[in-house]
């Protein structure tokens, strides 16, 4: 078995590797390998063929090939080294990353740094505990993408699309576009998760309904799905009678949220948090393990991949310091937030330095007041219109805030009113 | 004196824009767009809306090549637009920026190549 040793290794391709790739080169690294499980550069943006990305980043509106060949440019040009139909198996707490690819078997390397970008994937129906038969015909709509725009097969012509993340919405279109019949979107909560234009352009342009507060009880169909049986639910979610619906279909798509794929580092390598579903980091991406770097999806899911670069490139500067072995910050602040928010990344600050924290409410706020303390202490207060889970939100810490009051940062959301 | 209201598509912000028009469809007035591009495709929407398509073409080695429009395509021509583009076979050799169907169905669009042909 092949054993060699590099600088920084990158584990993942996509919009968050190659961003981390890029900016680590930036910054001075000169010896990166980025390995990738696909046989090709791009990660999921290869399939998203839509357009709406790159407007933070780029300045333009881009389709997701577009915005992955801008980075898969510069990869080349400046001649990052990369292995594609590599897959990585395990990490140690040593930075030895195991990996596995057809042309060479398996091989080990020994890393200076390692930054872990793997992404994310769909919740599959497995996880969702929808009561009724097992017919083929249920796919996630990632699933469903793949296929039409990859593979150019459809799924089916009849369609019932459960979850309105942005994914479900885009599939909707697309599959309109290719000339199926989407008969309804399905959203469990009172509001949709997706973005509110592409409520818009992919649903209202065609008439296609979106039931808001209903949900798939049942699934029908012995070979192949014949119809789902839909209910309404109450603010707990659970089924209100009188609600009840059957709708006809030969295929159901799934856009019921996202899980971080953080297998690499959930089998004990890095301390996790349980609502993001990824690693606690500190401002520049670090885990609790040395030199083991989380940036993208599967830290956290962002709504933007401008946001996944953003902060890609933050973890491919700090992997860059550490694997050269700058001197490192030495402060223990922790980031507590209060009720109404989910979570905030990252988890905890141990150098002095301007940070953003980006962070998610639990429910949806027409006005409110997002206030930072401190060492208990109001260092900013933010007035905001509209505050919602599916829109991640930052707030900017400078270094001064931190180095002029004593104690940890807690954020919180005051809806206007209370 | 007439009142639409609609959800901005140009970013991921989704703004809300107010558009008051005239009993003739004269617009009188835009609101709540937070920047030019609101303005921009609040007017559009009001008296010609179109989008940007992005679909696939096949190749002629059988893969599928990723396409958009290079500009927006009248919304009522979308799907005669598709129609054309699955008789089209694009050379096994294009490349991003390529284009494909210069001024599709006369609508002023290019159909460019967006990507690499998938697997």
């Amino acid at each position: 078995m092949r054993r060699f040793e590099c600088r920084l290794v990158i584990v993942g391709g996509g919009p968050a590797g190659m961003s981390a790739a890029v900016a680590a080169y930036e910054a001075g690294e000169r010896d990166i390998l980025i390995l990738e499980r696909e046989h090709t550069l791009g990660g999921i943006l290869t399939q998203c063929i839509h357009n709406g990305f790159g407007l933070h980043r780029f300045g333009e509106e881009l389709t997701g090939p577009e915005y992955a060949y801008r980075y898969e440019k510069s990869v080349k040009e400046l001649g990052i080294k990369y292995y594609t139909d590599c897959t990585v198996t395990g990490i140690s707490s040593d930075r030895t990353v195991s990996a596995v690819s057809a042309e060479e078997g398996m091989f080990k390397i020994q890393a200076g740094a390692v930054i872990v970008a793997t992404g994310c994937r769909e919740r599959p129906r497995g996880a969702l505990n929808i009561p009724g038969t097992r017919p083929s015909g249920v796919y996630t709509a990632g699933t469903a993408q793949k296929f039409v725009n990859i593979k150019g097969y459809m799924p089916g012509k009849e369609i019932v699309i459960l979850g309105s993340g942005d994914i479900g919405l885009i599939m909707a279109r697309r599959m309109t576009l290719e000339g199926a019949t989407v008969r309804a979107v399905l959203e469990i909560m009172p509001y949709s998760s997706g973005l509110a234009r592409n409520i818009e352009q992919c649903l209202n342009d065609y008439g296609i309904p979106l039931y808001l507060s209903h949900t798939v009880s049942e699934i029908h169909g012995k070979e192949r799905i014949e119809g789902v049986s839909v209910v309404r639910v109450d603010e707990n979610r659970r089924p209100v009678p009188g609600g009840e619906m059957y709708i006809p279909c030969d295929t159901l798509l799934l856009s019921c949220g996202l899980i971080p794929e953080n297998e690499l580092a959930s089998g004990g390598l890095a301390m996790c948090d349980v609502t993001t579903g990824g690693c606690i980091v500190d401002q520049d991406r670090e885990s609790s393990a040395e030199g083991i770097f989380f940036c993208g999806n599967v830290l956290h899911v962002h709504d933007l991949v401008d946001y996944v670069s953003e902060e890609a490139a933050i973890a491919g500067r700090a992997a860059a310091a550490f694997a050269r072995g700058d001197k490192r910050g030495d402060v223990n602040i922790s980031v507590h937030f209060d009720k109404n928010i989910r979570y905030c990344v990252p988890q905890k600050i141990t150098s002095l330095k301007d940070t953003d924290i980006y962070f998610r409410v639990k429910d949806v706020h027409r006005g409110a007041t997002v206030c930072v303390n401190v060492g208990g202490r109001v260092v900013s207060e933010q007035k905001k219109i509209r505050l919602a889970p599916g829109e991640m939100e930052t707030v900017h810490i400078t270094e001064r805030m931190l180095a002029e009051n004593t104690g940890d940062i807690t954020v919180s959301v005051i809806p206007s009113g209370v | 004196m007439k009142k639409r209201k609609l959800i901005c598509i140009v970013c991921p912000r989704g703004c809300e824009i107010d558009v008051t028009m005239s009993d003739h469809g004269e617009i009188t007035g835009i609101e709540g767009n937070s920047c030019k591009r609101g303005e921009t495709y609040a007017r559009a929407e009001c008296t010609h809306p179109v989008r940007i398509l992005t679909t696939t073409v096949r190749c002629e080695d059988g893969r599928l090549l990723p396409v958009r429009s290079s500009c927006g395509i009248p919304k009522e021509r979308l799907f005669d637009c598709m129609e054309e583009l699955r008789s089209v076979t694009a050379a096994a050799g294009a490349m991003i920026g390529d284009t494909v169907v210069r001024n599709i169905l006369g609508t002023g669009a290019d159909i460019v190549v967006s990507g690499n042909a998938g697997a």
